[in-house]
């Protein structure tokens, strides 16, 4: 998966491996050694950092907070000397680790009081409101959605989901006049009609869907495709990469890397079933739900069914937070899939 | 608290939940996938089509390359109108993004003076946004390198290298050739054919630019390139050459007219002259004119409004659309009629002066005593033409003159002409519903009253009496002429005319300074003074102010002996036929002695203040001056005293 990504961030820069697919596969290597040193990570060392890491990631969210502040500015990344770091996108598996470890925690019978919901919303409200002011509305959506999914599947009552989607369905009106940024709110509108304004917000999914459809059944051929070497396509190596890809093969590029993310989560899933405990079971469903709302909103992004909002594509996309986000999830969920934990372990 | 009525939920009812769930989840992940394999395929199979064009339109850029104008060549092949390689810049108002900006580092750049900014302005006001505005043509390298260099800062400023009309001999040919221009948003809107909007690409406006439009516009070329979205130019994908127009040989001498043009030096005037073997106009010039030039570069607001202000009218083609009456030019055509009306040319008449027709009397120039045909032709007598005309009637008159061409409109390529009027009797009952008086014929048969035709017709009656054939008109150059056939009239009766013109000249007539400088080459002619106003305030001679003097003709042909070349010549407010003949003497002499011509030509220039664009220039810089203090005193900058008298002195400088 990630070789091919190399390889169509290979046809992005015009066929050179600068500067995006040699340090693509760099960062790829370094995070695939990562994850198999966490995949030789017992499950009780997860459960021992799920809160610690959550507050230091809240931490780092503040930091970045505080740095933009005294920037004046939108402000993601922080620097910690060596690397530069996006912590909101290390929130998605931390949220995931701590919402977890919280319904872990949660002795069975509580979990339809509502003990069961309060802390889940408070873990919930720090990142969320933190990531909201950089603004991020599409990491928020992504650190909510994984966190409902982990909630969801705690068992939490359905009516809650229900009712909850209710509420978004009348909240989300209201946020979109009061919540989104300006330039939020065109992507919106853009999104609901992009040929309104084709110069402008609507300027990016025009072009991706036109790398797309152009593309038609097998693609342009390899280093052949015109929109995203003429640079019509924007990002066209970190969001719209798949619009890049699927202009060079074609759709039988496109349901490939689609069956290759199928594999992905039904293996993802697969490890969450097979897990013995409460814990690694949450954990692993929550993670590969994560890696699966990337790959989702982005899709649904690019091929205009969704409106642009910053999210990477999982292994394609050019860009070293989103991928280190990814590979601790693989990482984590190949721990799980070693250590399948015992199921007497937490019930005992 | 329980939030669900209290129900006990176990470790194993919460696994049971758990995959129950997940498996809610995986089902719902399937169906987003399906869903957006289904959406791509949507797009990429059946919208395929679609979007494949836009990724076309968007990857490539068809620019045309406007083809190279046809030239028109004289009969020599002499380039009349030719294409000059040409810089230019022009803006795109679509891809501008601060107009003010860039406009004032063009206006820097290129030196533009306050004019050019002030029209730049306007026009991108007024440009729709598929109308390119020029800037500025015929620039210099170095300027049009400048403008190169800084375009990464200059977004909708296209600099282009390309060919632009050029008429060696500017105002002598304005009127004839016409000029070429930027088509209008109604040409655009009539023909959407996008090379009209090209930058550069100009179609015929006016005279034969405009009549051959079709064959001299030529197919433009295209070039087809590569571009980023950013505009930047990857690559040429192919490119086909532009088709030139076709050229057009006119039967003009671009020489004659020229000198034709200059001869007629400060005057308001026009002279024509054809070929009297085939009608081939070799001359046909109309002064003052425009310079086409300045017209089709885009002419600025002073210099158009010098040319609409000036009472010489130089906007108007005097050849083809000036009338005058004739006068006394009509009288060997007014002899032919008489002739054949049974005059006997020998029988005369007794000039005391004028003659009394009913309780008026109308005068005759001078008093000649006892005149015959030959002598009232060679001294002009008035009162022999008004007897004789009464004898034999008008309508005779009228027909004598229709055959030789007056009051036709010949088949020519222009725009317009004016065909001017021959009265008859028929003519005044539709036009004036009464009948045709006895003081209608003595006021026709020298010329005037009602009588009126422009110069090219009186070149074409001459030409038509000096050969006997019933000749016409041509602009073109044509090769092996089929010869014209004879005109209805006896040959002795034409012969006569022509002896009678002779004596004009190298007789006893009114016009014995129009001998040509030159050995065995006599010229024919006949004198013309037409009345602007009535007698009553006095002959208009010189002593009136411009606009009330008599209009001076003259017709002539040479050789007299074997005729292969006819003129006319009209001078507006010449203040009489004085004011003509020396014109036509000098270009005639040109035709056969282009040294002596020259001569005399360069003595008269060095009075008149230079060549035609000298003088052009001088009086476009005088006029924006004038302009200038107007304004100033419309301002309150100046005290208006003065420019009264300004004003009264410039307007008499204009009447000189």
């Amino acid at each position: 998966m990630a070789s091919f990504g190399f390889v169509v961030l290979y046809s992005a820069a015009g066929g050179s491996l600068t500067p995006w697919a040699g340090l693509h596969m760099v960062r790829f290597l370094v995070f695939l050694g990562m994850a198999i040193i966490f995949s030789r990570l017992k499950e009780n060392f997860w459960k021992t950092i799920a809160f610690p890491v959550y507050i230091v990631v809240v931490i780092m969210l503040l930091g970045v907070e505080l740095l933009g502040a005294v920037r004046g500015g939108s402000q993601r990344w922080l620097s910690l000397g060596f690397i530069r770091i996006q912590p909101s996108e290390l929130m998605k598996p931390a949220i995931i680790l701590a919402v977890a470890r919280f319904y872990d925690l949660l002795p069975a019978g509580q979990i339809r009081t509502w003990g069961a919901i309060w802390p889940l919303l408070l873990l919930l409200s720090f990142p969320c409101a933190l990531i909201l002011m950089q603004p991020d509305l599409g990491t928020t959506i992504t650190v909510v959605a994984g966190a409902m999914t982990v909630a969801f599947l705690a068992g939490l009552p359905m009516r809650l989901f229900i009712g909850g989607a209710a509420a978004i369905a009348v909240i989300a009106p209201l946020a979109y006049f009061f919540a989104l940024e300006d330039y939020q709110q065109r992507r919106v509108t853009t999104f609901l009609n992009p040929e309104n304004d084709p110069l402008g917000a609507g300027y990016h999914i025009s072009q991706s869907k036109i790398a797309i459809g152009s593309g038609g059944i097998f693609g342009k051929g390899f280093l052949n495709g015109t929109q995203s070497h003429l640079d019509y396509l924007p990002e066209g190596h970190t969001d719209f990469v798949f619009a890049t890809m699927a202009e060079e093969w074609g759709l039988m590029g496109g349901i490939a890397v689609l069956f290759g993310f199928f594999l992905l989560f039904r293996w993802g899933l697969g490890v969450a079933m097979k897990a013995k405990t409460r814990f690694s079971q949450l954990l692993a469903a929550g993670l590969s739900t994560t890696i699966f709302f990337y790959v989702a909103i982005n899709l649904m992004m690019v091929m205009g069914l969704a409106p642009v909002v910053g999210i990477p594509l999982p292994f394609l996309s050019h860009g070293g937070s989103s991928m280190m986000t990814i590979m601790i999830c693989i990482g984590i969920l190949m721990a799980i899939d070693r250590h399948p934990g015992r199921r007497s372990g937490t019930f005992g | 608290m329980s939030i669900s009525g209290g129900k006990t939920i176990s470790g194993a009812v919460q696994a049971l939940t758990f995959s129950r769930r997940a498996t809610v989840v995986g089902g719902l992940q399937i169906g987003i996938g399906v869903l957006l394999a289904g959406r791509m395929a949507y797009i990429s199979v059946a919208e395929n089509e679609r979007y494949q064009l836009l990724s076309e339109s968007n990857r490539v850029n068809l620019t045309l390359v406007p083809p190279r104008r046809g030239w028109l060549i004289d009969r020599n092949g002499k380039p009349i109108a030719n294409n000059k390689t040409d810089f230019r810049v022009d803006l795109i108002p679509d891809r501008m993004r601060d107009k003010d900006k860039t406009v004032a580092t063009l206006a820097e750049l290129l030196s533009l003076n306050q004019e050019e900014i002030d029209r730049i302005d306007k026009e991108l006001k007024q440009a729709s946004s598929f109308q390119p505005v020029q800037v500025a043509t015929g620039l210099d390298w170095e300027k049009f390198a400048a403008v190169s260099v800084r375009l990464p800062d200059l977004p909708g400023v296209s600099p282009r290298q390309g060919f632009s009309r050029f008429y060696p001999t500017g105002a002598a040919v304005g009127h004839l050739v016409g000029y070429v221009g930027i088509a209008s948003a109604e040409e655009y809107k009539e023909n959407p054919d996008p090379i009209l909007v090209t930058p550069g690409y100009k179609i015929g406006k006016d005279g034969l630019e405009k009549t051959f439009e079709d064959s001299l516009q030529g197919k433009p070329g295209a070039k087809r390139v590569e571009v980023t979205a950013r505009g930047k130019i990857v690559r040429e994908l192919d490119t086909r050459p532009d088709i030139p127009g076709k050229p057009l040989q006119l039967a003009l001498d671009a020489d004659l007219q020229e000198y034709a043009a200059r001869r007629l030096g400060p005057e308001s005037g026009s002279v024509v002259v054809m070929d009297c073997q085939n009608g081939d106009i070799l001359t046909m010039t109309s002064m003052p004119s425009f310079d086409p030039n300045s017209f089709s570069d885009g002419i600025g607001q002073t210099e158009y409004g010098m040319l609409r202000d000036d009472d010489h009218v130089p906007l108007r083609d005097k050849s083809l659309k000036g009338l005058f009456p004739p006068g006394s030019t009509i009288k060997p055509m007014v002899s032919l009629a008489l002739l054949r009306g049974g005059i006997d040319p020998e029988e005369t008449v007794s000039c005391p002066g004028g003659l009394r027709v009913g309780n008026r009397f109308f005068n005759c120039h001078s008093t000649h005593g006892s005149v015959n045909m030959k002598k009232a032709n060679a001294q002009s007598c008035d009162t022999y033409f008004y007897k004789m005309a009464l004898r034999v009637g008008y309508d005779s008159i009228a027909l004598m003159a229709r055959e030789l061409g007056l009051g036709a409109k010949y088949d020519l390529p222009v725009a317009s002409q004016s065909y001017g009027t021959v009265p008859d009797t028929q003519w005044i009952k539709k036009r004036h519903e009464r009948e045709w008086a006895a003081f209608d014929t003595v006021n026709s048969s020298i010329g005037q009253g009602y009588f009126l035709s422009n110069p090219l017709q009186l070149c074409v009656m001459t030409a038509r009496m000096a050969s006997g054939r019933k000749l016409e008109p041509k602009l073109l150059f044509e090769q092996d002429r089929p010869a014209a056939t004879p005109l209805d009239i006896s040959p002795e009766h034409l012969s006569y005319v022509r002896d009678a013109m002779s004596e004009v000249v190298n007789g006893v007539g009114t016009a014995r300074r129009a001998r040509l400088p030159l050995e065995n080459i006599q010229l024919g002619g006949k004198t013309g003074t037409a009345q602007v106003v009535s007698l009553k305030y006095g002959r208009g001679g010189r002593d009136v102010p411009w606009k009330f003097r008599d209009h001076g003709l003259f017709v002539c042909f040479a050789p007299v002996d074997n005729p292969r070349y006819a003129a006319a010549v009209v001078i507006q407010h010449g203040g009489g036929s004085s004011s003509a003949y020396p014109v036509a003497r000098d270009v005639m002499t040109f035709i056969y002695d282009r040294e002596k011509a020259m001569e005399k030509l360069a003595v008269l220039e060095e009075s008149w203040g230079g060549t035609i664009s000298e003088r052009m220039d001088g009086q476009l810089a005088a006029y924006r001056a004038q302009k200038e203090l107007e304004k100033a005193i419309a301002e309150g900058r100046v005290p208006p005293a003065q420019t009264e008298a300004t004003g009264e002195s410039s307007a008499a400088e204009v009447g000189q």
